[in-house]
């Protein structure tokens, strides 16, 4: 594995202009992450948790500063330049999931490998039906969105994001329209994706979700206030039996 | 392969909302067939004029007293000189050309005879007139030249006076009065159909033209001389020639316009044409606005549908779509239902055009130049249309689509 970091941020600063005011929703983000790393983003609302994603998704620029994803500066690039590396290196999942409705669940998973210019990915199907699998829903794959539970909608949405094999995951709120045993099921497969080495940054507000990362990196104010290693981490797959026997007394 | 994808992409999108491309396509759908509807109505007439004015006759040549004011300017001439018996004579003696010449004596009258009377035209000619024409008959006899001499009175009558007047006997033999002036029936014409102008031309009595001039019309002028040459080639000099004589008969000068008319029968059926062309323009250009207005309407569901569907292009954008991916496939799904709006409203058309043909006896033609323009214009639609909408769903912003509502 290589050393150089997938992330590399320089005094990231992102300012919204809004008529007169300005907002200064990041204020100087020094960041790094290293392949295979599990990272919490964390902060209060509004402290520039879903800004910084943004912009470490390719989705927004920065006002200033610098980064380089996997290796390539990228502040500065086309719309276009952009849109291709949303498309190879990134997976992005988010808090209201995103998949197109009235399409299928293999659809939905197949879509970026349509975008994809380098016309290398000719058995999308294929490998569509390959990502549902690792999140396990091998079966659901002709269901529509609104055919399936919020989890496994998210699910979805992570087979979309892994379709590509993209050197980073990232994932604002993933949890954040789930309930408890479901966000304990995504996680759990957080944490099998990254131990099978995928590169990983998610933001919570919940203290209980940041316990399964590996890293926390708390925001305010778009400032990094603390950046710490999870001391004792916690294993999804163990919670979720713990919650079924729970189940199973009650 | 792209662009295979991108098709793939867009199909997908309009087969999933079936209504909205159903409503959107119905606009295109009523206008391309409007347009087949009316284009056929209008070929459909001109096919018949151009094939009624073949049957006029064969090499023929109209003269006509009277300065052409074709283009709408009469070149008036000094003095107006009628046509006359004179005219008639000096043209048969003097021109190499002409195989066979006559004049045609206008009397409208009522016929009386056989069960009852029939309100017809009575056309005073010559002997040359069923060559001219070409035009035989079907039973008894035409009139001949000692027949014009001794002004007999004989008659060749139409077949709807044939059926009209003599439904169960032999009209042959029989006797017609025309205006009190009884007349014997040596002759029943073939029959011949209508005019381009929907006229009866088998509602008709030919009888010698002396005979007409001197008992029925009582004018001494002629309205019109008939012409016809043995060859089509000869048609151009033989009317040079009759312009000649022409002029010479009526003594004008080399300042003077002249004042008759000589029409071939292409020159009939070019003003025709011209005619039916014009009214053809017309119909389709009538028809063609509601293809503007299913054009606009096109435009207006694109439209709708890109604020719609914001979430959807902002996804598409956030996973790599190009923005030109996102404006080719909201241009083809635009092109593609207005190109199927256009498919369709061709089958109604051709449909719409039997039915009418159908119930009002016109007669329609669908020409696959109409076809392939229907279709090529329905097409250009969509991409018109479409273009405004497609290039305000490739300029978002994949953040702004993401959030919005
Ligand atoms: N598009 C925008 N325009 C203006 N201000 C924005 C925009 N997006 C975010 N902000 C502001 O930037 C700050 C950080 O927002 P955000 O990154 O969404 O915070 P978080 O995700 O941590 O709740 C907030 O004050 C928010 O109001
Ligand atoms: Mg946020």
């Amino acid at each position: 594995m290589s050393s150089q970091p997938v992330i590399h941020t320089q005094h990231l600063v992102k300012v919204y202009a809004m008529g007169a005011n300005q907002v200064r929703a990041l204020r100087g983000i020094d960041l790094s992450v290293a392949p295979g790393e599990f990272v919490a983003v964390m902060g209060a609302s509004g402290s520039g948790k879903s800004t910084l994603m943004n912009i470490l998704g390719c989705l927004d620029v920065p006002t200033e500063g610098s980064y380089d994803l996997d290796g390539e500066r990228v502040n500065g690039l086309g719309r276009n330049a952009l849109a291709d590396i949303r498309n190879r290196k990134i997976g992005f999942v988010f808090q209201g999931f995103n998949l197109l409705s009235r399409t299928s669940a293999v659809e939905n998973v197949e879509l970026p490998l349509l975008y994809d210019r380098s016309g290398k990915r000719l058995e999308t199907r294929r490998l569509a039906l390959a990502a549902l699998d690792r999140v396990g829903l091998s079966d659901r794959g002709h269901h529509m969105p609104n055919e399936l539970s919020g989890g496994q909608q998210q699910r979805v949405a992570i087979a979309r994001a892994l379709v590509t094999q993209p050197a980073l995951l990232l994932a604002d709120e993933p949890t954040g329209n789930l309930d408890t045993r479901t966000s304990v099921e995504v996680l759990s497969l957080f944490q099998q994706l990254n131990d099978q080495g995928i590169t990983i940054v998610l933001v919570t507000h919940e203290r209980d979700i940041s316990a399964y990362t590996k890293r926390i990196v708390e925001l305010r104010d778009g400032h990094v206030i603390r950046d710490v290693p999870v001391a004792e981490r916690r294993l999804a797959s163990d919670d979720l039996q713990a919650l079924d026997a729970v189940g199973e007394v009650v | 392969m792209r662009a295979l994808v991108l098709i793939k992409v867009a199909w997908q999108s309009i087969l999933k909302n079936t209504m909205r491309t159903l409503l959107t396509m119905l606009g295109i759908i009523i206008g391309v067939g409007a347009v087949i509807v009316m284009v056929a109505v209008g070929q459909g007439a001109q096919a018949r004029i151009k094939e009624q004015i073949q049957n006029l006759g064969t090499n023929m040549i109209v003269l006509t007293a009277g300065a052409s004011n074709q283009g709408g300017v009469n070149q008036g001439a000094a003095s107006f000189n009628r046509l006359t018996v004179e005219n008639v004579d000096t043209l048969r003696r003097e021109s190499t050309l002409l195989a066979a010449i006559s004049p045609v004596i206008f009397a409208p009258g009522q016929v009386i005879g056989g069960i009852g009377n029939w309100r017809t035209h009575v056309n005073g000619v010559s002997t040359d007139y069923p060559i001219i024409r070409d035009w035989a008959v079907s039973s008894g006899s035409f009139f001949d030249a000692s027949d014009l001499r001794t002004l007999r009175k004989v008659a060749v009558i139409g077949q709807t006076l044939a059926t009209n007047l003599f439904p169960d006997s032999d009209p042959i033999g029989q006797e017609i009065q025309i205006r009190s002036v009884p007349f014997k029936i040596i002759g029943v014409l073939a029959a011949k159909g209508q005019t381009a102008g929907g006229e009866d031309q088998d509602d008709v009595v030919l009888a010698p033209y002396t005979t007409v001039k001197n008992r029925l019309a009582g004018r001494q002028f002629i309205p019109q001389i008939l012409v016809s040459t043995s060859r089509p080639e000869d048609l151009p000099a033989a009317q040079a020639e009759i312009k000649a004589i022409m002029r010479e008969a009526h003594r004008l000068a080399s300042w003077e316009a002249d004042d008759f008319t000589v029409r071939n029968q292409t020159d009939l059926a070019e003003t025709a044409e011209s005619t039916t062309e014009v009214m053809t323009m017309l119909l389709a250009a009538i028809a063609s606005i509601s293809l503007l207005v299913g054009g606009i309407g096109i435009m207006n569901i694109m439209l709708v549908s890109v604020t719609e569907r914001t979430r959807e292009i902002g996804i598409r954008l956030s996973i790599g779509a190009h923005g030109s991916d996102v404006m080719t496939q909201f241009l083809v799904e635009s092109t593609v239902m207005s190109l199927m709006g256009g498919a369709i409203g061709i089958l109604a058309g051709f449909a719409g055009a039997r039915i009418l043909g159908h119930f009002t006896g016109w007669s329609t033609v669908v020409s696959v130049p109409t076809v392939l323009g229907a279709l090529a214009f329905s097409a250009s639609v969509g991409i018109f249309f479409g273009f405004y909408p497609a290039r305000k769903a490739a300029s978002l912003n994949p953040i702004d689509a993401l959030r919005y509502e």
